[in-house]
């Protein structure tokens, strides 16, 4: 395989590669030009001396296979490729935003950017769970921002896709990734799992949280395997203002046990974006590390060291078990049974998806032309008012504490109010009521057909049985 | 150009017609039949008359165990198989025991090999069960990509330039790069006798442009090719199997 280096001006397939923007271990980037394409353009070619690491071969090839088949806003666009019986490359969109790792010059940042950003990356870490591939080398230089400011991830060279070959696993047996963020699962050379990506991403946010890394940078597998059974020290230990949903968020992505993080992506996000509903557990409280009585017991006691397993079956549906579903509850002209029949509903699917999680949703209506009161007549705070009214909507469910939030918004169009939070916090599933034919629905129109129509996922419309008409 | 791959029709006539009206319909411009036309199912006249007039239209047809055991009778069968084996030959006339008789055990084309069980030994009708045995296969042959059947449950396996072997359960509808230079084996799943537990036929489609390829499910009247089974007096586990996919 006599590969050559490019050269700048040269054509290949009809890109014209124009200046070498960097060289890495395993690859080297170009701009380059298209007359097909509209969009600026990178050329990335593999690095295959003689003698060089294997693994630069078979990561490109994963690449080559992953790439082409991911679609959205939170991947380059692929534009072309190249085998190796010529000249092995990779062509695809150039993201113009920088990446996250100038960050890590000024550390620590400010807890609403850690949030903000945290929030974005697990936006696109849910786009690609959704697309059946694990990352498996989430790190500031490989998230780079688009303009508009959503997080675009790169490098799929040690990615894994559900549905295809895993060339990777065959080929090394030594765990591939990035010793500062590699969870504990991949270490132990799994590559199958989802949350792997979380964990990377907690590690990022302790990192941008305290200014240091919560496992330092082991080089060794021996060093790599310590955060099995060693527990980082909790941010606030580091960073003093380090709120306790915060400190709950990222220990939580640092859980060992896959099955401990958040079920998915899209709920991760979920908390970042509303930080006063994220259940606080005895992880938020945590003022210092594990004793070493447990320590000990971790490392060597055969029944509490961690066990890592999932099947595949599992991967091809992630995210599916775990929904985010919205429960859009009318309280402004209470209808007792229509309200009892979509708690009804709301429970029935919450009992057969243990992991999913419930936003109770309430709009207050706001005048259009008139400054609207925050109180009412009899001066009770409206907004407060609806939040209580809501939860006792929500109190026979008898859910525990993390599994429900409750968000009263203020909007003009409760429609759109509606369809803005399902698109924001990545909604699954919207449930709601269709109130009986009246005379305000009649001059309104429907709350329920406009979300049914225009929603970015599914919607329940649940209605109570009309008798006699 | 894309190339359809059915393997293991045993005589399901239900099943092999529901293949080539689905490969017809994702416009397969080529056909391969990688053997086992007959035995287990109730039509083996009709299925070899279907795969005669498939051949004089061009495609390519392989020979497989159960085609050899129409003709002669050569032993070392199950008892199930062996029953539907001689009842096969009661039923087909000479004509058709001719044509199966002179099939090919394997046919390259471009870089690819068709056989229909290990293309170490093709007459031993052994079985490509895991990746080592798809790793002897492949260093018998030079073929870029060897296709198969006789398991009766799809895989794929890719064997890299450092000799490491890579195993893959393909999922339906999904469609996999077999990437160069490395090599690959595919099993292909059974049209009309699918054994991992998925009762649907099972067959594959091969773009050659794209280099990709495609496992495919297709559903077909299982009653229909079951009770044709009991009323020619077949062993009854050859019924009821096909409900099961086992």
């Amino acid at each position: 395989m006599a590969v050559q280096m490019l050269q700048e001006g040269q054509e290949l397939d009809g890109f014209r590669i124009g200046a070498r923007l960097h060289v890495g271990g395993m690859a080297a980037l170009f701009e380059a030009t298209h007359p097909a394409h509209d969009f600026p353009l990178l050329v990335k070619v593999p690095r295959l001396a003689e003698g060089e690491d294997p693994a630069a071969i078979v990561s490109f090839e994963m690449e080559q296979m992953i790439l082409p088949r991911l679609t959205g806003p939170h991947v380059p666009r692929f534009a072309g490729a190249g085998g190796f019986d010529r000249q092995p490359y990779l062509a695809m969109e150039r993201i113009a935003g920088p990446s996250l790792l100038p960050l890590i010059e000024a550390l620590p940042l400010p807890i609403e950017r850690i949030a903000e950003i945290g929030a974005k990356v697990a936006d696109a870490l849910d786009s690609l769970h959704r697309q059946h591939v694990v990352h498996l080398d989430v790190k500031p230089s490989n998230i780079l921002t688009r303009p508009g400011g959503e997080a675009v991830l790169v490098d799929f060279g040690l990615s894994r896709h559900a549905l295809l070959p895993d060339l990777m696993e065959e080929e090394f047996r030594l765990p591939y990734g990035t010793a500062p963020y590699m969870a504990p699962e991949q270490v132990m050379g799994i590559r199958s799992e989802p949350r792997s990506d979380l964990f990377a991403l907690g590690a990022m946010l302790y990192f941008f949280t305290t200014g240091e890394r919560p496992f330092g940078d082991p080089q060794r597998l021996s060093g790599l395997k310590r955060r099995i059974w060693r527990d980082p020290q909790p941010p606030r230990r580091l960073r003093k203002d380090c709120p306790d949903w915060l400190q709950e968020v990222i220990l939580r992505c640092l859980e060992v046990q896959p099955e401990r993080r958040h079920p998915t992506a899209a709920q991760l996000a979920f908390d970042l974006r509303h930080p006063g509903q994220v259940a606080l557990t005895a992880r938020a409280r945590k003022e210092r590390r594990d004793g070493w009585a447990r320590t000990i017991q971790r490392r060597f006691h055969p029944d509490h060291q961690p066990r890592f397993a999932r099947t595949r079956a599992e991967m091809e549906d992630a995210g599916a078990a775990a929904p985010i579903v919205i429960a859009a509850v009318d309280l402004s002209e209470p209808d007792a049974a229509l309200q009892a029949a979509l708690r009804g509903t709301v429970g029935r699917i919450l009992a057969t998806l243990p992991e999913a999680r419930l936003a109770c949703l309430n709009v207050l209506r706001q005048n259009r032309i008139a400054l609207d009161m925050t109180l009412d007549e009899q001066g009770n705070n409206k907004h407060l008012q609806r939040l209580v009214e809501l939860k006792h909507w929500a109190a026979p469910l008898g859910l525990p504490e993390g599994r429900a939030t409750f968000h009263v918004l203020e909007a003009v169009n409760p429609a759109a109010a509606i369809l803005d939070h399902a698109r924001a916090n990545r909604v699954d599933h919207i449930v709601m009521g269709a109130r009986a034919q009246s005379l305000k629905r009649r001059v309104l129109g429907s709350v329920s057909a406009e979300v049914a129509a225009e929603a970015p996922c599914s919607v329940t419309v649940v209605r109570s049985r009309v008798e006699g008409e | 150009m894309r190339v359809a791959i059915l393997s293991d029709i045993h005589a399901n006539r239900e099943a092999f017609e529901a293949c080539l009206a689905d490969a017809a319909r994702r416009g397969a411009q080529r056909l391969v039949l990688l053997g086992d036309i007959v035995g287990y199912g109730a039509d083996p006249v009709w299925a070899v008359q279907r795969t005669r007039e498939l051949a004089e239209a061009g495609a390519v047809v392989i020979k497989g165990n159960h085609d050899e055991a129409a003709v002669e009778d050569r032993g070392g069968m199950t008892s199930d198989a062996g029953a539907a084996a001689a009842w096969t030959r009661a039923v087909l006339d000479d004509a058709a025991k001719r044509f199966l008789d002179t099939l090919p055990m394997e046919v390259e084309e471009e870089d690819r090999l068709y056989v229909h069980a290990d293309a170490q030994h093709p007459t031993r009708w052994r079985y490509t069960r895991d990746a080592e045995d798809a790793r002897a296969a492949l260093e018998a042959v030079r073929a870029r990509v060897v296709l198969c059947g006789h398991v009766h449950v799809p895989a794929l396996y890719g064997l890299t330039a450092t000799a490491k072997i890579a195993a893959h359960r393909p999922m339906a509808e999904v469609a996999v790069p077999l990437t160069r230079p490395r090599r690959w084996l595919a099993v292909v799943g059974a049209v009309g006798q699918p054994r991992d537990g998925n009762p649907a036929a099972a067959y594959a489609l091969l773009d050659t442009e794209a280099n990709e390829l495609t496992t495919l499910r297709v559903p077909y009247d299982i009653e229909g090719a079951a009770r044709k089974i009991r009323a020619a007096g077949l062993p009854e586990g050859l019924a009821a199997r096909l409900a099961r996919g086992r």
